[in-house]
């Protein structure tokens, strides 16, 4: 706690000198089929230029089962008078229940869906690990989904009781079920920003909040 | 005994729900209190608890649930109904929840948790919250074109 109170007064200071940009540990975090993956796609290739892209996307759940990271990703302010580099960190979803059985249903074979379920739950587990390197995080959550579940709740719980700063992205708002309303109603304490990750709709109101929430 | 006794019997047994009133968890740290719930929910029962979880041990509760899963325990279905936790604009009814937070702590509302392969989904809005369990009828053929095995809960 000390060392990383420290670590965050020494950055502070060294920007403060340099009046350079800062260096932030950027997490993406929320249930599985969010759109995390895809998020994390387009600001890779925003910011780093096409076929940049960070991981694969899929239909069926727990695509992403590792924590995959990419360094040195520059955002600039609409101004160009700021910019902040991130270390951006893709997280699997996470998830109260892993049953192989459902990847069955979606045409997997028991002995695929099986291996997919066992990487899928300790992908779970370093998500909620990685927590505590993050300097803040975004908070991916599907607008077409019920936001009030629990796995929702404890994430930003626990965001909030380790006083990160957290940005909650409505994403899918392309979807005719997107319901953002809700997702604001659910977590009234933080800014909301409604988005498509696929299609990159208000993307560039989701960089102008990233600037606010990690600056 | 006819198939219908025995998806009777099924039923009520599927939906044991097992009360632990907060003192049984007080005192345990945060790791014992894990493993007390998930020793109740591993034997199919659903877990009613007086209170709730700290954020961290709610995260870890995910975690160590994680870490159990195989092919018989899938997981759990996790919520808290947390009674503090709706906004108030008033000044007098902010102030007064928070001396009852103050007093009560983590003994304030309840947490419910069931394990997957019987609780398929805990529906949750401000005002009610909503037990869906499996459905069991998918075992007991004649029996599908009945309602769906409902558990409604109101607060």
């Amino acid at each position: 706690m000390i060392k990383k109170l420290m670590s965050k007064l020494m950055d502070k200071f060294l920007t403060g000198i340099f009046k350079r940009k800062k260096k932030i540990r950027l997490g993406l975090y929320g249930p599985p089929n969010g759109g995390k993956t895809t998020l994390a796609n387009k600001i890779c290739e925003d910011w780093l230029g096409k076929g940049n892209a960070m991981g694969t996307v899929s239909a069926i759940e727990h695509e992403t089962r590792e924590v995959t990271v990419k360094e040195q990703i520059i955002v600039k302010s609409k101004d160009n008078k700021k910019e902040i580099e991130f270390t951006l960190a893709d997280t699997p979803g996470i998830a109260t229940r892993i049953d192989y059985e459902d990847f069955m249903k979606k045409g997997m074979k028991a002995k695929e869906a099986k291996k997919r379920a066992k990487e899928a739950t300790k992908g779970v587990i370093d998500a909620i690990k990685w927590l505590d390197e993050m300097d803040c995080v975004i908070v991916v959550l599907d607008s077409t989904k019920d936001p009030y579940s629990q796995v929702n709740i404890t994430i930003i719980g626990n965001l909030a009781a380790r006083d990160i700063p957290v940005l909650v992205v409505a994403n899918k708002i392309d979807m005719k079920k997107a319901n953002v309303k809700k997702i604001e109603n659910a977590f009234p304490q933080y800014s909301v920003v409604p988005i498509s990750a696929k299609k990159g709709k208000n993307i560039e109101k989701f960089y102008e909040s990233l600037f606010e929430v990690a600056d | 005994m006819n198939p219908y006794s025995k998806w009777l019997i099924k039923m009520i047994h599927v939906l044991t729900i097992e009360f632990i009133p907060y003192f049984e968890i007080e005192r345990l740290d945060s790791s014992a209190r894990i493993d007390r719930l998930l020793k109740v929910v591993k034997q199919n029962k659903i877990v009613l608890l007086e209170g709730r979880l700290k954020k961290t041990e709610e995260s870890d509760l995910i975690a160590k649930t994680m870490s159990m899963i195989d092919e018989h325990f899938k997981g759990i279905e996790l919520a808290v109904v947390d009674p503090d936790k709706a906004e108030s604009r008033r000044f007098i009814e902010r102030l007064r929840k928070e001396v009852v937070s103050l007093l009560l702590g983590d003994r304030q509302g309840f947490t419910i948790i069931g394990p997957a392969n019987i609780v398929k989904e805990i529906k949750k809005d401000p005002n009610k919250i909503q037990l869906l369990t499996e459905e069991v009828r998918e075992k007991f053929p004649h029996k599908k074109k009945q309602g769906s095995s409902k558990k409604k809960k109101r607060r």
